[in-house]
């Protein structure tokens, strides 16, 4: 029996929607258990949003429509990426409106307006979480593309669906190639979602901020929606790993019975990331700033060997 | 006279030169003449407009012969697809600036006549639309001396400043040297062409000749050199950062936007079609030039604190992306690759379009900056959307479009241009294959870069407060007209991102006559939605549907957020409890790049110095800090100080010939005389 994939989008879109806090929950809760401290429980997040959402928003004088848009932004670019990279089915109505280059530039676009946001009220902070995020972010990106290039030599396509279909039909296993893009891929993704060592979402020291100093003047449910669109970003990262490297389970045409084995296979899969996530961030301290060039270094490194050895080996 | 497009495209030209001859009529009424002459020039763009799009809409190949030229050497006028593209080009944007001059001009009314201004505007978009439309090596070099010359009186309209003087005999020398190139190299074609008569100066007995490999690849490297030297390709961009800013910013908006793809249309015309048929390492060289611009072209920008100058050095990045594209093409079509290098040429002129309309817009708005603050310099400015915020949002618009961002038309280029490098893999050369991919990573770097720095210049200019120390009191958004050619620019940025398959559609044409191959059949299968550049399998966009999504997806997280009505605050600035904040206290334009100057500051050479004043002798209580940066350009040194260094060596050495003697002089000519019996006997 199948089900209308515009059904299973909707579906899809709403456990992106839904699930982001619960993943950012996850690990928090995993990280509290390795450094010893009790937990507030999977589902602070959602108390978290929900206090924001609540709360009054205090502007500054001179904040301009930029400032108030770029939440709204943030929030609309997650929720279509959301409904592009197939997480729950292959089959979706969207899928084509992106491939994996357009995916990586609906990020940036959130990303520059939150970086305008940050100039917008004109203090130091601001401008420098938002000089300190672009640079980071124009490294990462051509080890991002090589990554890219070199999971779309194996599979013939940039395509998300069509990867995924490559992958999931068990014509490639365990290519070296695909190794070194995976490598260089977790390295992208801590620094693009602003995890340590690049970043500290917890903190809240002046010097050391980067993402946290862009959104300090946000506040109420401006806050909330910025916050929750960077919850939903790590989640889609990872999703993207997923899809990518290790899609198995995945419901492929649109059928009643795959869909909720592949939840679960999402939802184990996700859980896996979690604990990997919070082993790199327990197991490394924060970097000074001048050394996440030589980070992403390595992960472009990682990426270009991927490609020199699909030439070579395969 | 029949509406062929190609009596358009002339009709058009010659109401451009009419109207030079006219302008200076009205001399004496200024305001009269500016809205005359740049209704005159905005309707002449017009109709190359209607002319091009006809002409690459139908594939039409007409040709014409002007009785006028030199006795037995007339005009050839030819107009193709290729042709009819580049007229479309700079018809569009020159439709769109003269709208915006007919304000911006009337700002120099009462501190300057701005006849020679108009004259010369009319006459550099006239000479742009003829070296298009030509079809000679006399008619093309005729034109393009007469594009060159009349830009060289744009740059020094404010002559009073001793740098735009100064800018302004760089670019006239560069300029030059350059058409010497391109003059030498039709003298190899024509000269091969022609065999004995005097008819090898038409491009179509260059396109029928046999030309030699040897001849070829001379041909080539001369007019390669003398068009990058026009389209600023690094090593030869020298002039552009300083020529372009010096000139008001309406030629400006045309010099970067249409002006440098003049040069684009030489190196397409004379490779593709002329010569036709290449080795690919012609097309690696494009590729790995057009990769140094890109990626050079946006560092310096980055470095860069005047609004002008930073556009200015963009044009030699996107020109980069631009050659990117060709090379791409040229590579695979020497490989017998026609369909990969329809796209790589595609993506180019797409890009070509793309940045002739971004890069006009992004000049006009800095035009209006600086007619509304009378400021170039960005540390100086701040918090400018409030007061102007129809500028600010083209501006934006602008950025993001320039900056590659979807939905807008940048990206779609720049999207095409790496669908091409990834099916480089299908080149049967293994070095090759191993070392493009790279050069996708360049542009992805560059690509980022550019976001970054747009980010800034959106930012110090009109986010944050005022930086500069004396904050004008006549701050203003800028008059309708100046507003609505900005406005149409914004909407044609937009419209390309959103609707590319037609575009695609449209262009196709051109791939067709020059590599024999079509792209709309595999991109634009889907209907006009999707864009598959090569296969739906491969990769597909959907700028309407990203376009579309974040609208809706937005638009309906704000009506629910605002069921009910939340308050908002208006506060002041949290400061820490510091209490003294000053609006000298925020991020700047030379800030903003620190971290990327610390990271890239080998490519440069970058001079820092602090120092301190201190209070009452004591180094422990400094009273003020003084922080000086210079930065500067590492070619400059390396390639143009030996040049002119040694042309001036060369020159002291020839005038020691002059003593001022006539009897001294009159030896000279007696030794030459006797020389040449010697040998002409």
């Amino acid at each position: 029996m199948n089900i209308n994939p515009y059904i299973i989008e909707f579906l899809q879109v709403a456990v992106v929607i839904g699930l982001a806090p619960a993943f950012v929950g996850w690990i928090r809760m995993l990280k509290c258990w390795f450094q010893g401290r009790t937990t507030a429980g999977l589902f602070q997040p959602y108390r978290d949003l929900r206090k924001l959402f609540s709360k009054e928003i205090v502007l500054a004088h001179n904040a301009s429509w930029i400032f108030r848009f770029t939440p709204y932004l943030l929030f609309g670019t997650a929720v279509l990426a959301g409904a592009i990279i197939p997480i729950l089915s292959i089959d979706l109505p969207l899928a084509a409106t992106a491939d994996v280059i357009v995916l990586i530039a609906l990020f940036a676009i959130a990303r520059f307006f939150l970086a305008l946001a940050g100039m917008d009220i004109g203090t130091a902070f601001g401008g420098m979480g938002s000089s300190r995020e672009m640079m980071i972010a124009s490294l990462a990106e051509p080890a991002m593309l090589m990554a890219i290039f070199t999971v779309s030599l194996a599979n013939k396509s940039t395509s998300l669906a069509e990867i995924v279909q490559v992958i999931n039909s068990g014509q490639m296993m365990l290519r070296p190639s695909l190794a070194f893009a995976f490598i260089a891929f977790i390295l992208i993704t801590l620094a693009e979602t602003g995890r340590i060592p690049v970043d500290n979402p917890a903190t809240h020291l002046e010097l050391t901020m980067i993402h946290e100093a862009m959104i300090l003047e946000y506040s109420g449910r401006h806050l909330a929606l910025v916050e929750w669109a960077s919850m939903m970003k790590l989640y889609l990262f990872v999703s993207l790993a997923i899809a990518v490297f290790t899609p198995w389970g995945i419901a492929v045409k649109g059928s009643l019975a795959g869909l909720p084995a592949a939840i679960g296979f999402m939802i184990a899969k996700l859980g896996i990331a979690g604990l990997i996530i919070v082993l790199i961030e327990t197991g490394l301290a924060k970097m000074r700033i001048f050394r996440v060039p030589d980070f992403l270094g390595v992960a472009f490194l990682m990426a270009t060997l991927g490609m020199l050895s699909f030439f070579i080996l395969d | 006279m029949n509406f062929d497009p190609i009596n358009i495209a002339l009709s058009s030209v010659l109401i451009l030169l009419g109207t030079a001859l006219i302008a200076p009529l009205f001399r004496k009424n200024q305001k009269f003449m500016i809205t005359f002459s740049f209704i005159l020039a905005a309707i002449a763009s017009l109709l190359a407009v209607a002319a091009g799009v006809v002409t690459v809409e139908g594939a039409l190949v007409e040709k014409m012969v002007l009785p006028i030229g030199l006795p037995d050497l007339p005009f050839h006028l030819r107009l193709d697809a290729l042709a009819g593209f580049f007229l479309t080009v700079v018809g569009l944007l020159s439709l769109f600036v003269s709208i915006f001059s007919i304000g911006y001009v009337k700002g120099f009314l009462g501190h300057r006549s701005v006849t020679s201004l108009v004259i010369f505007y009319c006459l550099f978009i006239a000479g742009m639309l003829s070296v298009v439309l030509a079809d000679d090596a006399l008619c093309f070099l005729v034109s393009w001396e007469i594009m060159a010359g009349a830009s060289y009186f744009l740059v020094i309209f404010e002559n009073e400043k001793a740098d735009n003087r100064k800018a302004a005999l760089l670019y006239l020398v560069v300029a030059h040297i350059g058409a010497i190139a391109i003059l030498l190299a039709f003298g190899i074609l024509a000269g091969i062409a022609s065999g004995g008569s005097f008819s090898g100066y038409t491009f179509d007995a260059m396109r029928q000749a046999n030309i030699p490999p040897h001849w070829a690849t001379a041909a080539f490297a001369l007019s390669f050199f003398g068009f990058s030297a026009k389209a600023g390709v690094i090593p030869l961009h020298a002039w552009l950062p300083e020529a372009h800013p010096a000139a008001p910013s309406n030629v400006s908006a045309l010099m970067s936007g249409v002006m440098l793809k003049t040069a684009i249309y030489g190196i397409v015309r004379i490779t593709f079609d002329i010569i036709h048929v290449f080795p690919w390492w012609w097309g690696a060289i494009v590729l790995t030039l057009g990769l140094i611009s890109t990626v050079m072209g946006v560092l310096y920008a980055l470095m860069q604190h005047d609004l002008k100058r930073l556009l200015a050095y963009h044009s030699v990045e996107n020109i980069g992306i631009i050659l990117i594209g060709i090379g791409l093409s040229m590579i695979f079509i020497s490989f017998k690759l026609p369909l990969l290098a329809a796209l790589g040429l595609l993506a180019g002129l797409y890009h070509t379009m793309n940045h002739a309309i971004f890069k006009g817009l992004l000049f006009m708005g800095a035009g209006a900056v600086l007619h509304a603050t009378g400021e170039r310099n960005m540390e100086e400015m701040g918090g400018l959307i409030h007061k102007m915020p129809w500028t600010a949002a083209m501006f934006l618009v602008g950025c993001l479009s320039i900056s590659a961002l979807p939905p807008f038309n940048g990206f779609v280029s720049e999207w095409l241009t790496f669908q091409a490098f990834l099916l480089s893999p299908s080149l049967p050369n293994n070095l090759m294959k191993l070392l493009i991919p790279l050069g996708a990573a360049i542009l992805a770097l560059s690509g980022a870069l550019a976001a970054a720095c747009f980010v800034k210049a959106f930012g110090v200019t009109f986010l944050g407060h005022w930086r500069g120390h004396h904050k004008p009191h006549h701050l203003h958004e800028v008059d309708w007209t100046m507003r609505s050619g900005m406005l149409l620019a914004g909407l044609t940025c937009l419209g390309l991102g959103v609707l590319p398959t037609m575009f695609i559609n449209w262009i196709d044409n051109i791939a067709q006559q020059l590599v024999g191959s079509t792209l709309s059949l595999s991109a634009t299968q889907y209907g006009w939605m999707w864009l598959t550049p090569i296969s739906y399998e491969r990769a597909s966009y959907s700028g309407f549907i990203v376009f579309i999504g974040i609208l809706v997806v937005v638009a309906a997280t704000y009506l629910l957020l605002h069921v009910k009505p939340g308050a908002i605050r208006r506060s002041a600035i949290w400061d820490c409890g510091f209490e003294k904040l000053t609006n000298r206290m925020q991020y700047n334009a030379t800030s903003f790049a620190q971290p990327i100057r610390r990271i890239f500051g080998f490519l440069f050479s970058i001079r820092e110095r602090v120092e301190q004043v201190p209070h009452a002798g004591h180094k422990a209580f400094p009273k003020k800090l003084h922080y000086y940066l210079s930065v500067r350009d590492r070619i400059w040194k390396w390639l143009y100080k030996p040049v002119i260094e040694a042309s001036f060596w060369i020159s002291r050495q020839a005038g020691r010939l002059q003593q001022g003697h006539i009897q001294t002089y009159l030896i000279y000519s007696f030794i030459t005389i006797l020389v040449l019996l010697l040998f002409l006997r």
